[in-house]
């Protein structure tokens, strides 16, 4: 047996399920069409699930790109002063936030794909539905007992498959969504506990010194601002002397 | 000879493809038996293309079943196999 066989099988066994409910033909049409439309419904959610975890993705993104600046900026302090390693610490923390944001930009691509599949889905699913609603209403007015049988049978097969067909387009989603939820965590705790900090288990020491020579650097800078501003103060009053 | 490409829609296929499309069936089943992802890959991609190009897309309010259905061509090997487990990959989507 090849693999369109055993599609086909797979697909079968899926939606006999929802056939063999019921004997009498116009019970069946409306069990079979209420159960289209929750399938509709789903693929709906579907989507706007897919739409949340994407806008997430997008969220950790900018927020990765904002820390690539700061980590910049934290080497240069740390280089001057003369602490290599530091420097080398934080340049490090930068590549793996880089990596990180590849890693991103293609779990965002990948629900992009996915948000469109779901889209052609419903939209095939929605035309099919509306044709077996007319069609389900035709039957029930024109055919006898005998006959709806057989017009439901295959007015029934064919919307069926096409509704396995849409629950696995959003089973595959799902799972998708739900692994690149676990992965966004992640990196969120990672971002969220300072600047990528539990990245190395030294990372708190790490950042407070990285900080410490932060702080250094400013009071440097502060002190070498009042220095001047005294010496020009200094020069200021020489000038108001000798005008005098 | 109606076909469903799972994930896409339907076509109607006449002709020398049906066969072809049975071949490529037959060696995309062999190559799942090796556990061949690459292989397995290729057949289903050719598979999907020949239906593509040779057959005649059904509208998408046409209510007609399938004489065969091609999977999804961008599944794993190890989802590939969970669909042909027998609790398959297709949930039952009652309330």
């Amino acid at each position: 047996m090849g693999l369109m066989s055993r599609t086909s099988a797979v697909i079968k066994a899926w939606y006999s399920k929802l056939l063999d409910r019921s004997e009498d033909p116009e019970t069946m049409l409306d069990y079979s069409y209420e159960r289209q439309l929750e399938l509709l419904q789903n693929v709906k959610k579907g989507i706007a699930d897919v739409v949340t975890a994407k806008k997430r993705l997008e969220l950790q993104t900018k927020k990765l790109e904002t820390e690539l600046p700061k980590l910049d900026e934290q080497a240069r302090q740390a280089l001057g002063a003369n602490r290599e390693d530091l420097a080398r610490a934080a340049l490090e923390r930068k590549a793996f936030a880089q990596q990180q944001l590849q890693s991103l930009d293609q779990q965002i691509e990948d629900l992009a794909a996915q948000q469109a599949k779901l889209a052609d889905s419903e939209k095939r699913l929605s035309a099919k539905v509306e044709a077996f609603r007319t069609q389900k209403e035709t039957i029930k007015a024109q055919y006898s007992a005998a006959e709806a049988q057989v017009k439901i049978g295959e007015a029934a097969t064919g919307i069926g498959e096409e509704m396995a067909d849409t629950g696995l387009a959003i089973q595959r989603a799902q799972d998708k969504t739900e692994q690149m939820q676990a992965r966004a965590a992640a990196v969120d705790e990672l971002v969220d506990s300072g600047t990528l900090e539990d990245y190395t288990s030294s990372g708190t020491q790490l950042d407070r010194e990285l900080a410490q020579i932060s702080a250094q650097s400013q009071v440097d800078a502060d002190l070498e601002r009042l220095k001047g501003e005294l010496a020009a103060g200094g020069q200021q009053k020489e000038l108001e002397k000798e005008t005098k | 000879m109606i076909v469903r490409i799972l994930g896409e829609g339907q076509y109607r296929l006449e002709g020398d493809a049906v066969g072809r499309l049975n071949e490529l069936d037959d060696r995309a089943q062999e190559a799942l038996e090796r556990d061949d992802e690459g292989e397995l890959d290729r057949y289903l991609e050719e598979m999907a293309s020949l239906v593509r190009r040779g057959g005649e897309r059904l509208s998408d309010d046409d209510l007609s079943p399938s004489d065969v259905i091609v999977p999804p061509i961008d599944m794993t090997l190890a989802e590939t196999k969970s669909f042909f487990s027998d609790e398959g990959l297709i949930p039952d989507v009652s309330p």
